[in-house]
Parts: structure tokens; C-alpha cells; sequence
């Protein structure tokens, strides 16, 4: 017991603590603040809530989570787990090894992969729609790295949801279809209350990972121009980019609540869902 | 007894923080330079001198004086904001090689965060002896400077020039010997590229993707011809009439189809750029000499022309208007320059300034020109050398002459991202008013209020 508090008092409570510690001054990558930083209370805190670039980059970060997180992958996920339940050793095994392979590679090989399919001047993409110079890291960032982060992270949900619905018996889908049940019906009534656990389990999951995820840097860098500067990406930029370690402390802190909120939800309900299902 | 107890932890902690020492079992030391540049890459004929001449050479004096010493090079080659990113953790976390290659501009931030500190400080008094200081202009020398102190040793400097393709010229239907004498001159000369189907008639750096070089080689050259410094006279300058000025001309090209505004927020923006003029895609070109010696260079190059010397022209760039320069001149440049440095945490600092003043030596500056001319920081070797390349020197005698410095200040780099942010903001259609006025502001709050900014 003890040594692992001290572990987490090293490796985790102290960094944070450290965290609000930078956050509360004007420390700097290089120049005089950087020798020398000076306690400035909670200037950070209101320059940043004040300013338009993180008030953006939040908003940004909502657009990601939600698209590629919970509507994208999830959704995608159990698509593809439910298409593949019933089918064929072959076919089920290629699919899955296919978007395993997205979940697997190295990111900076995926990021590669993807600029090279996205490029103004010699994109696949362009090459296959006819649509040469068009932009699409320019013209549509946030999309393109929500369809990024779906396409990178779908394996996730598709493998969860897989095994969820191998607790659903094959026996209930069979009665309720003789019973004249449409699939959609058959998902709401049958599979969704069997799988409520997971679907939770996997949105929260996703979720926190979503929110905190810096592979989209090494497509767009967070432009043009701030267009797809998402929170992680931002700090990056304000932090060592732009050498601003004291508001960057300020704005991970942030991060760190906000996560904080999420992991509170869902042990909230990991609770609640335990009081239901005991008696 | 606490004391003793206090004193043996401080020795095993100072201890400690010694670490590996660099000083291996058969007596012999390794020193690390780092740089900026890589063997088939980015700075290429800088990596390849550094591995296939200094090292060697190097390591055969030393062997001559007795000495065991290896010498390795860790090479990099990405954008230089990354690049100094990298460098700046390295001695925030007193590690790194011990010879580092830095921007001259980043010279005064690191010295204030205590990263680099005075080239005497570290490996004594022999710095002030070295032969090569007679040998290096006092313009030059001030690029390794801080309030008075010598931090590092000049490689060099450069100048900025507008480049132009004379094939594409010609098809326009302008001369070969190309010389615009105001902003205007270029704008016309745009034009007629443009009804001659040429793709991007004018590339001028813009936005922050491209970072130092949209400063660099857009908006300092046009303030200058604007006749405006970015720091004259203990103030730094504001949303001006002059800049102003510099942010319509951006917005002229970028809003008429004389740029192609995308380019400037690509992420790898500038090296396309550079590719694209290459292809001849690209009429006007405003770049460094680095671009004639490193880019289109035939051999070496990131985007080879093997047609450079027929193909390529070049101009002095232009004032506002003849006269309307910095100093009433009627054309301007701005100058830079990388230096390199000692790490004050190495292990062998005398051993390590004797490896920079060797790389600084004139038999080492005249050996790196065999891979290619440039203008290097040593009068004595110019003199030899430059009458070999025509561009360079022309760059040595027309444009030097007239040249810019930026100012050593720890905070320019900040103010630089401002002017950056400020050219974005036009190129995608802000009015000039608007970025000005942006850029006023945000100027302000870096320098430490309106008092220290003219507008």
C-alpha cells in the first residue's frame, strides 16, 4: 500500500500540484521570465477565460469530441460490430483486421498516410474525385480530423461493442424478430438494455481520450489560422510553440477539471447502475 | 553532525547532478555539435561539412596535441520555431551538445532565461584573444551580441532580394534585367504575369505558418521601404501609418489574384513555395540568399533548378516609392544570421571553444565553401571567394550596404508573431484597418504599454 502512494505522490500528485503551482505564475520557455518567474495569482485564469482563442479552441474541442467521439466512433463502432455478428469467419476477421490496423499503427505513420490523402497538390483524394487543388486541411480542418479520429479510433468501440453483444441471447433477437420486432425495435428493446453498461463504459472512455488527443497536430498543427486548434493542441502551441509555460500550466489545469467532471459522471453512474442492478 | 550530514548530501546531490560525465575509461572526451541541418536535407551542405571536414579535421589536431577527443553531430531538420523549441528545453534542462547552432535573434531571450551565457564566461579568457574577431565586421559580430556581450561566434549573414523566373518573364513580356523602383513596379509586374497565365504571379511570406519568414522576408523588408524600423529610438512600431502601408500591399496581392493566400497557411507552406517556383509555377519570389545557395541550387538543393543561373533573376527590393525608404533610401534589405554558441553546461567548455573557433577558423569557413558559396563572416575569406558567385556578390556589394538589422531584444520574437498574425489577418480578408488596429493592441501588451510603442 505505501509504495504505491508513494508512486502516485510522485508521478501524479506532485505533477498536478506543480501544474497549479506554474499556473499561478508568468514562467516563460526563454527570456527574463524564464530565470526569474514571478507570481502573478490568477492573471492566467482571466486572460484566458477572456480570451477569444481558447474560448474558441473549447468550443472546438466540443465540436471534436461529440463528432468524432461519441456520434462517430461509437456509432460506427456498433455498426460495424452488429453488421459483423452473424457473418462468416472470413469476412468478420478481414473487417476487423482492417480497423484494427487504423487502431494500431504508429500515428505519426498514420498522420503521414493521411496528409498524403489529403494534400492540395498531389492528394490521393483529390486524384480519385477529380478535384485537383482543392484544400481540404484548409477549407475543412475540424472535419477533416473528426473523419480522422473516426477513422483512427473506431476499432475501439467496434471491439467493446463485439464482445457486448455476445452477452445478448441469440434466443431473445430470435423470439422478438418471430414476434414481428423491426431491427430498430429489436436494438431498443432487446440489445441496447443488455449492453446499457457498455455503451456507457465506452462513451466515457472515448470521450476523456477524445478530449486529450494530439494526433490531429501532426495533420493540421491547429490551423489555419487557429481553425482546428483543439485544447491539447492549443496548449502546445501557447506553451512551447509560443513559450508561455506559466498560461499553459493555467490552461492544463482546466484540462485537468474538466476531465475531473467527466471521470465524476461516470463513476456517478457506474454507482447508480450498481444500486439498480443489486436487488 | 547535521551540518557534516547536510554536506555529504549536498556533495552526493552536486555529484549527482554531474552525472555522466563525458570523460570515458581510455581517457578520450566526446563533444556534441547540433545544427539545424541534415545530410539530404534541410541545410544539407552545412550537415555534410560538419560530419566529412570539421569532425575529422578536428579530431586530427587534437590527436596531434596528444588528445583523445571524439566529435559527434546531431543532426535535425525541421522548422526553426521547432528547432529552437527543441535547443530551448535542451539547455532549460542543462543538457544539449556543446556547440549549438542558433538564429541571432534568438540570442538575447536565451541569454536572459541564462541558457547561453557570455563566450568568455564560459571558456575563459582565451575567447578574447581569438585571431578571427579582427576578421569579422562589427555589423556581423553583432548578431552573436547581448547588451554588450559576446554569446556567440557568427557564421554569417545574408540579404533579402526579390528573385524572378526570366522564363516566365519573358513570356509576360518583361525584361530579363528586372528592377522595380517602387511597390507599384511589382504590383504592374504581377499583373502582366498574371493576363501570361502564370499560376502565382507574386509569393511574398505571409501568416504564422511560415513564422520567422513572413517577417523576415515580407513585412521587415516593406516597413523598411515604408521607411519605418521595427524598433527605432527605444520604441517599437505600432499599427502606424507605415505599417499601415505594408498591410495594404499584402492585401492588394493576396486580395486581386496575385498570391495564391492558401499557400501561406499551409503548414509546410514554404518549403511548396519554394518546389512551386521550381516548377515554374511562381513569377516574384522574395527570399534570402539562403534561397539561391540552398534551394534552387542546381547540386544541393531542397528544390534543384538546374537551370538556375540562366533561369533565376534577382532585384534589390524596392521602397514604397523611390525615396520613401529607411534612411530616405530607394531600396532596402534586411539582414540576419545564424550563430553558434557554447552550452554553459558542458563538460569541456575550453575544449569546446576550441572546436567553435575551429569551425570559425578561415581554413574551416574556406573549406565549407566547397560545398557552397555563401557570404560567410570572415572579411579575409569573403575577399577570396565571393567573386566565384555572382548572386552572392551582388548581395555582398549592392544589398549589405544598404541592409536592416532586427533589434537584439529578448522580445522581439514576440512582436514578430504579432506582425506575422497581422499579415495572416489580411490574406484572409480582413480589412487593413481592422489587423492594424489588432496588431496595435497586441504590440502594446508585449512591450509593456502604449509608452513604449510609436504609432
Amino acid at each position: 500500500m505505501l509504495p504505491g502512494l508513494v508512486l502516485i505522490g510522485i508521478f501524479l500528485i506532485f505533477p498536478a500540484l506543480w501544474t497549479i503551482y506554474l499556473g499561478l505564475t508568468d514562467y516563460r520557455l526563454t527570456g527574463l521570465a524564464a530565470a526569474n518567474p514571478q507570481v502573478v495569482g490568477l492573471d492566467n485564469y482571466t486572460t484566458a477565460l477572456g480570451d477569444d482563442r481558447f474560448r474558441n479552441s473549447l468550443w472546438l474541442t466540443v465540436q471534436y469530441v461529440l463528432g468524432s467521439a461519441v456520434v462517430g466512433q461509437a456509432a460506427l463502432g456498433f455498426a460495424i460490430a452488429w453488421m459483423l455478428r452473424n457473418r462468416p469467419g472470413p469476412v468478420k476477421r478481414i473487417t476487423e483486421g482492417l480497423v484494427l490496423l487504423a487502431w494500431i499503427l504508429p500515428s505519426s505513420v498514420v498522420a503521414f498516410l493521411w496528409i498524403a490523402l489529403l494534400d492540395r497538390d498531389e492528394g490521393t483524394l483529390n486524384a480519385l474525385l477529380h478535384t485537383p487543388g482543392f484544400a481540404w486541411l484548409l477549407d475543412y480542418p475540424m472535419l477533416s480530423i473528426i473523419v480522422f479520429n473516426i477513422w483512427r479510433g473506431t476499432a475501439f468501440s467496434m471491439m467493446l461493442y463485439g464482445a457486448a453483444l455476445e452477452n445478448v441471447p441469440p434466443s431473445h433477437l430470435e423470439t422478438a424478430r418471430l414476434a414481428g420486432a423491426s431491427t430498430f425495435q429489436q436494438l431498443r428493446d432487446v440489445v441496447f438494455p443488455r449492453i446499457k453498461g457498455h455503451v456507457l463504459t465506452n462513451l466515457l472512455l472515448i470521450s476523456l481520450w477524445t478530449f486529450n488527443d494530439f494526433t490531429s497536430f501532426q495533420l493540421t498543427a491547429g490551423g489555419p489560422e487557429g481553425r482546428s486548434e483543439i485544447l491539447p493542441v492549443y496548449i502546445y502551441n501557447v506553451a512551447l510553440s509560443g513559450g508561455q509555460l506559466g498560461f499553459g500550466a493555467a490552461i492544463s489545469f482546466l484540462v485537468l477539471l474538466i476531465n475531473l467532471v467527466f471521470a465524476f459522471i461516470y463513476l456517478r453512474l457506474l454507482r447508480d447502475r450498481r444500486k439498480v442492478v443489486v436487488p | 553532525m547535521r551540518p557534516v550530514l547536510a554536506a555529504v548530501a549536498g556533495a552526493v546531490l552536486v555529484l549527482a547532478a554531474c552525472g555522466t560525465g563525458s570523460e570515458s575509461s581510455d581517457g578520450s572526451v566526446t563533444l556534441i555539435i547540433t545544427s539545424n541541418a541534415i545530410s539530404g536535407g534541410k541545410n544539407a551542405e552545412t550537415a555534410d561539412w560538419t560530419t566529412r571536414w570539421v569532425i575529422p579535421e578536428f579530431e586530427k589536431e587534437q590527436k596531434a596535441k596528444g588528445r583523445q577527443v571524439h566529435v559527434l553531430f546531431q543532426p535535425s531538420g525541421v522548422d526553426d520555431e521547432q528547432y529552437k523549441t527543441k535547443i530551448a528545453l535542451d539547455l532549460k534542462s542543462h543538457a544539449g551538445a556543446d556547440v549549438i547552432d542558433v538564429d541571432g535573434i534568438w540570442v538575447g531571450e536565451f541569454a536572459q532565461a541564462g541558457y547561453i551565457k557570455p563566450l568568455s564566461e564560459v571558456a575563459g579568457p582565451e575567447v578574447d584573444s581569438w585571431e578571427g574577431w579582427n576578421q569579422i565586421p562589427k555589423a556581423v559580430q553583432g548578431l552573436g551580441i547581448f547588451e554588450d556581450k559576446k554569446y556567440g561566434l557568427p557564421q554569417g549573414t545574408d540579404g533579402r532580394v526579390l528573385y524572378f523566373n526570366k522564363d516566365l518573364f519573358k513570356k509576360a513580356g518583361l525584361p530579363a534585367d528586372w528592377q522595380p523602383t517602387s511597390w507599384q513596379e511589382i504590383i504592374h509586374a504581377g499583373n502582366a504575369l498574371k493576363a501570361a497565365g502564370v499560376p502565382v504571379p507574386i509569393q511574398l511570406n505571409a501568416g504564422t505558418a511560415m513564422g520567422e519568414a513572413t517577417t523576415m522576408q515580407g513585412a521587415l523588408p516593406l516597413l523598411a521601404g515604408a521607411g519605418a524600423q521595427i524598433w527605432a529610438d527605444g520604441k517599437w512600431t505600432g499599427g502606424s501609418q507605415a505599417l499601415k502601408d505594408v498591410l495594404g500591399f499584402y492585401h492588394q496581392i493576396y486580395t486581386t489574384g496575385l498570391g495564391d493566400p492558401k499557400l501561406q497557411q499551409e503548414a509546410q507552406g514554404r518549403d511548396k513555395s519554394f518546389a512551386q517556383f521550381a516548377e515554374g509555377k511562381i513569377g516574384i519570389l522574395a527570399e534570402g540568399d539562403y534561397f539561391w545557395r540552398a534551394v534552387v541550387e542546381p547540386k544541393a538543393g531542397v528544390a534543384p533548378m538546374q537551370n538556375r543561373d540562366a533561369a533565376v533573376g534577382y532585384a534589390l527590393i524596392p521602397s514604397e516609392r523611390p525615396g520613401s525608404g529607411i534612411r530616405g533610401q530607394d531600396f532596402v534589405s534586411m539582414s540576419g544570421g545564424a550563430v553558434r554558441v557554447l552550452n554553459p553546461n558542458s563538460k569541456n567548455p575550453k575544449l569546446a571553444w576550441e572546436l567553435l573557433s575551429f569551425m570559425h577558423s578561415a581554413k574551416a569557413t574556406t573549406s565549407q565553401l566547397a560545398g557552397a558559396a555563401r557570404i560567410t563572416s570572415r572579411t579575409d575569406v569573403n575577399d577570396e571567394v565571393l567573386g566565384v558567385d555572382p548572386m552572392l556578390k551582388f548581395v555582398s556589394d549592392e544589398v549589405l550596404p544598404i541592409t536592416a538589422y532586427r533589434p537584439p531584444l529578448a522580445v522581439y520574437p514576440e512582436v514578430s508573431v504579432a506582425l506575422q498574425e497581422a499579415t495572416a489577418a489580411v490574406v484572409s480578408g480582413k480589412t487593413v484597418d481592422e489587423a492594424a488596429a489588432a496588431y496595435q493592441q497586441k504590440v502594446e501588451s508585449l512591450v509593456g504599454g502604449a509608452a513604449n510603442v510609436a504609432s
